[in-house]
């Protein structure tokens, strides 16, 4: 561990960090309390706590239509993605030569892309595919976004894999296919699932391309928050904002609980 | 030389992969290649040709960009906003990242779940959050106001205060972690020397360990900046159309103007100094390392 000793400037420097912190954490502290209170406007509880935005949020077709198809959306965007994205991991990582890796890069630009970018070309493309406000396209283009993801995780997971148990498989006589189930995935298993968990997170918070790509018939959780923060605040959002903090928090320590048990 | 080559053919032999087992991975690597050249680059290069071909043949757009005042305008509030938020993330993401590293073990994991837990929140809760808290009839006014260290509340949103505090907010975390990256891979008995030497703590920290953290500086400056030029959510959300950058003026060129040549050269534009800064970022620190793949 690092260790200055003691002196007061080191102390003030920590006490700014910790400041940093809670910086950092304050919209949590704010956003679930809000969500508890007994007004019908944003307000911190001040005469007890209701209930009152759940069952708001609970009991309301628009909000519930919008928690199911983002959930829907998110799972079969992320299982194309961890599909497609696992196998070229796999390759390229096989394949391991100078052009693989450069196409390994290639397939992390749409996570470099600003997604103003990405927005305007899919949108320009769904046009030609017909694939505007579906949820083909959704799901394809939330896939898309996810699949660098799942590159990353998988290949990280892959560098720590002692290539010489898929060359004996195939020396026994395994095809590449069948040494990849048997080998390959149960190995790195931990980085697929790890890949998994941040695909599906990647389209449940997508917003820019959503917003683009959709018009009546789609409708995901970030655009109903979109549409609710623009038209009218009130707790529900809040409400909202504190189920999805709660899910997104499953689902990070989902994947630190697989990685500790990984790295164990 | 005959032999030798012999020798190296059997040699190769031994190994069992060869060439042609090779070609069989290729095939893995197939449907994700087909699936972002699809639809992810061709989309991408469609933007550019629309860049050069709308409404008419040649580099009208890019020049257009560079003699519209309105355009200047943007990049200009763009540019300063996207400035001032890089130092103050990378400043605060500092402070943050330093406690982290000399924190004890157990202080430290409670100091990451800090970063973390906002790391990975919807970039839209958070502009709600924000907006909860600063606007007039907001915690922080109200709070204010009960003790009477106000008596009108103080505008913090649908300007561009409002838009620094959200974005600076998203971009710590980002911010500390190359920086975290960093100091852990600063070695201890450096600092440890150098208070043996003579040196004090705050003498140790200027010419020892923040010099070593340089990287993780230039690193984490890049970063956040190129993050914040395509900043869509924040700006709108919490600026109420009064600090327009640009991905909010290229969604306005698309859907209310329908200028879609200027909007995609403008996207081209933006896309490539993005590509320009990761190129001189890559060169410095291990890219997948930084994207979050720990």
């Amino acid at each position: 561990m690092i260790d200055f000793g003691r002196s007061s400037s080191i102390s003030v420097a920590k006490l700014l960090g910790w400041a940093g912190a809670l910086f950092l954490l304050l919209p949590s502290f704010v956003i679930i309390p809000v969500s508890f209170t007994t007004h019908h406007y944003l307000s911190l509880p001040d005469e007890g706590l209701s209930l009152r935005h759940y069952q708001n949020l609970f009991s309301n077709p628009l909000w519930l239509g919008a928690i199911g198809q983002s959930l829907l959306i998110a799972v079969l965007a992320a299982i194309l993605a961890v599909i497609t994205g696992t196998l070229g991991a796999i390759g390229l990582w096989r394949i391991a030569s100078r052009f693989g890796d450069s196409l390994r890069n290639l397939m992390l630009m749409p996570l470099i892309v600003p997604p103003i970018v990405s927005a305007l070309a899919f949108y320009k493309a769904w046009v030609v595919f017909g694939l505007l406000d579906s949820y083909v396209g959704v799901i394809i283009a939330h896939a898309v976004l996810a699949i660098p993801y799942v590159i990353i995780t998988v290949t990280t997971s892959l560098s720590n894999f002692d290539g010489r148990l898929e060359q004996a498989a195939r020396n026994l006589g395994a095809n590449a296919w069948e040494a990849m189930w048997l080998i390959i995935v149960p190995v790195i298993r931990p980085g697929i699932l790890s890949g998994a968990v941040l695909a599906f997170l990647a389209s449940w918070d997508e917003i820019v391309v959503t917003l683009f790509i959709s018009s009546q018939k789609i409708m995901t959780l970030p655009k109903a928050i979109w549409n609710g923060i623009r038209d009218n605040i009130d707790p529900t959002v809040a409400a909202v904002g504190t189920l999805v903090i709660v899910i997104t928090l499953a689902a990070t320590c989902i994947r630190l609980y697989r990685q500790s048990r990984a790295a164990a | 030389m005959a032999t030798e080559v012999a020798a190296g053919t059997s040699r190769r032999k031994l190994l069992p992969i060869g060439n042609r087992q090779d070609q069989v991975y290729w095939l893995f690597v197939l449907p994700v290649l087909l699936c972002l050249l699809v639809f992810f680059l061709l989309p991408l290069f469609q933007v550019f040709w629309i860049s050069l071909s709308d409404p008419a043949v040649g580099p009208d757009n890019y020049i257009k960009l560079f003699d519209n005042r309105a355009i200047k305008r943007v990049v200009l509030t763009t540019l300063r906003i996207c400035t001032i938020t890089t130092v103050f993330s990378v400043v605060i993401g500092y402070m943050i990242a330093f406690t982290v590293a000399i924190a004890p073990p157990r202080t430290r994991s409670m100091l990451m779940f800090a970063i973390l837990v906002p790391f990975w929140m919807s970039v839209l809760v958070r502009a709600f959050a924000w907006v909860t808290l600063l606007r007039s009839e907001g915690v922080i006014n109200s709070f204010l106001m009960s003790f009477g260290a106000i008596s009108t509340p103080l505008s913090m949103t649908n300007n561009e205060f409002g838009v620094l505090v959200g974005m600076v907010h998203y971009m710590v975390p980002y911010a500390v972690l190359p920086l975290l990256a960093s100091m852990d891979g600063i070695n201890p008995s450096l600092i440890a020397a150098s208070r043996g030497l003579g040196a004090g703590p705050v003498q140790s920290f200027v010419k020892i360990f923040m010099p070593l953290t340089k990287p993780g500086i230039f690193a984490a400056l890049i970063l956040v900046f190129i993050m914040t030029l395509g900043f869509f959510v924040t700006p709108i959300i919490l600026g109420g159309g009064n600090t327009v950058m640009i991905a909010e003026y290229i969604t306005v060129q698309m859907q209310q103007t329908l200028r879609w040549g200027l909007a995609s050269a403008l996207a081209t534009a933006l896309l490539v100094v993005v590509l320009l800064l990761i190129g001189a970022l890559s060169r410095s620190m291990d890219m997948r390392k930084m994207l979050g793949g720990g």
